[in-house]
């Protein structure tokens, strides 16, 4: 008797539900792994022997160059992979910050995926200045100093764009900013994986961008409650 | 209250001498073979220059002492025999003590800047960029790849601009943030500047020298003595002038050896 009661309740809330947020409701994902062929050039060890108390973080495990990183069974690491195409929800800004941290002399994370207009943080975790500079071309440039302890820099940017972002002072930080219209992306961690959740049907076109491999697409279509694979393979560069 | 200004010239005089004549503020110890002779140049500078000067300020001393009680009208007193046969005295000695010191002080520049490297010179190239020095080693094979201005991705570890994909020389070049060297052994500097005027310093080396924009000069040196030492950037080069340095390392051969084998694994 108490199960019928609640039945038209349960049904009412479930369309409001699915009137509310329809991606949730037929939630499609697109996952797989990014790899490379061939053989990336071995990594080198980052020299940071003019800023005392940055080699000292690293004293026990050496920095390696972060441009191109891989993992077990030619994973790639740092692959931005995200919907170019066809997702519904392009323009709605995220109220969260993302955070951008100088910590040790490096940027973490090294690739950072925003939405056009979110607020970036960027924090200076070291007892060293920074002077942060990243170097856009459709986006307005600008470059601050960060002397340890100051509150982070809020800034955001406009148009979408890959931006290089590299440090004045310390001539070895190197990072991205890639910003984006839509709120689809992910990052390929150690194993190269990546997923891609809550994709209300229809058709996408997945793009995967490496900082120094270039780009790579795929059109995927999404029917339902569904996982697509889809994998991206990049030939690494021997230099 | 002349007689007072007078003595206190004099006491101001002996007060600023005393710190230079018992050396309070001494160079660090010299750590190269060139070094001596530098030092003995400054000292000699600055014994002929305290001469001059604590002469001056007696002499400055004695006649306000002798010779301020004028009264109101009393005739204006004149230097006996009149200033020109001391004009020309002092042109004459000063003179002839700053072309001394040229001549003497040539023989110290010259073991730096006019000598050629030794044959056997370790040659090691310095760039300087805002606002990092880094170091580059030949290498086994001996030569320098190639730089490529444009091919600079400091980003990617490409500080000087190496081509390895084209260029052969260029792969096994060892690229580094400090200087390290082998004790009792000449290393032959050159001196590449990547952006604007930058200086490379080391007070313990005795040696200052500007990296000049599109002149790649060289200066060559060694190092006597094992340590570390600074390297530091002594023309304002821009905002972060003030962190740009970088470690000379003075290794024994062995610990050299060793470091650069390290560091072309790396």
């Amino acid at each position: 008797m108490r199960t019928k009661q609640m039945l038209p309740v349960l049904l009412t809330l479930l369309v409001c539900a699915s009137i509310m947020c329809p991606s949730l409701m037929f939630a499609g994902t697109v996952s797989g792994k990014v790899t490379y062929t061939g053989t990336p050039v071995k990594p080198k060890q980052v020299d940071m022997t003019k800023e005392p108390s940055c080699a000292k973080e690293h004293a026990t495990t050496p920095v390696l160059n972060e441009t191109v990183v891989t993992g077990p069974n030619n994973a790639l690491e740092n692959v931005v992979v995200y919907v170019s195409s066809g997702a519904p929800d392009d323009g709605q800004v995220p109220s969260q910050a993302v955070t951008y941290t100088q910590k040790g002399c490096q940027y973490i994370p090294h690739v950072l995926p925003m939405h056009v207009n979110q607020e970036l943080d960027i924090v200076n975790a070291d007892q060293t200045s920074h002077n942060i500079h990243p170097l856009p071309k459709s986006n307005i440039e600008w470059n601050k100093s960060q002397p340890p302890g100051t509150p982070p820099i809020k800034e955001k940017y406009e148009k979408p764009e890959f931006i290089s972002v590299k440090c004045n002072i310390h001539p070895w930080m190197h990072g991205w900013f890639v910003v984006l219209n839509t709120n689809h992306y992910d990052v390929s961690k150690g194993a190269g994986e990546f997923k891609l959740p809550n994709l209300p049907p229809g058709k996408y076109t997945i793009t995967a961008w490496h900082e120094d491999y270039g780009t790579q697409t795929a059109d995927v279509t999404i029917t339902g409650n569904e996982t697509k694979d889809v994998n991206f393979t990049f030939k690494a560069k021997a230099y | 209250m002349a007689k007072l200004f007078a003595v206190t010239i004099a006491i101001i005089a002996v007060l600023s001498a005393i710190p230079i004549v018992m050396n309070y503020w001494g160079p660090p110890a010299d750590i190269s073979t060139h070094g001596a002779a530098i030092d003995d140049q400054l000292h000699e500078t600055m014994w002929e220059a305290g001469v001059s000067f604590l002469a001056a300020q007696f002499v400055l001393a004695l006649f306000v002492w002798q010779f301020a009680g004028r009264g109101k009208s009393d005739k204006l007193k004149t230097f006996p025999g009149g200033a020109k046969g001391l004009v020309i005295a002092a042109f004459l000695f000063v003179g002839t003590e700053i072309l001394a010191l040229g001549v003497i002080g040539q023989k110290a520049w010259a073991t730096v800047y006019f000598a050629p490297p030794d044959k056997d010179a370790i040659t090691i190239q310095a760039q300087a960029g805002q606002f990092a020095f880094y170091f580059r080693y030949p290498g086994p094979d001996g030569k320098f790849g190639t730089p490529h201005p444009e091919k600079i991705d400091e980003g990617n570890q490409n500080f000087f601009g190496l081509d390895p994909e084209n260029d052969v020389d260029s792969r096994d070049d060892i690229v580094a943030g400090e200087l390290a060297v082998p004790v009792n052994r000449q290393v032959n500097l050159l001196m590449h500047s990547k952006d604007v005027g930058h200086s490379f310093y080391v007070r313990e080396l005795r040696i200052q020298q500007d990296f000049v924009p599109g002149l790649d000069l060289a200066v060559h040196f060694t190092a006597t003595k094992t340590g570390q030492y600074e390297i530091v950037c002594t023309q304002l080069c821009g905002l972060g002038h003030y962190n740009m340095k970088a470690y000379l390392q003075v290794l024994s051969q062995e610990d050299f050896d060793k470091w650069l084998k390290d560091k072309a694994a790396q």
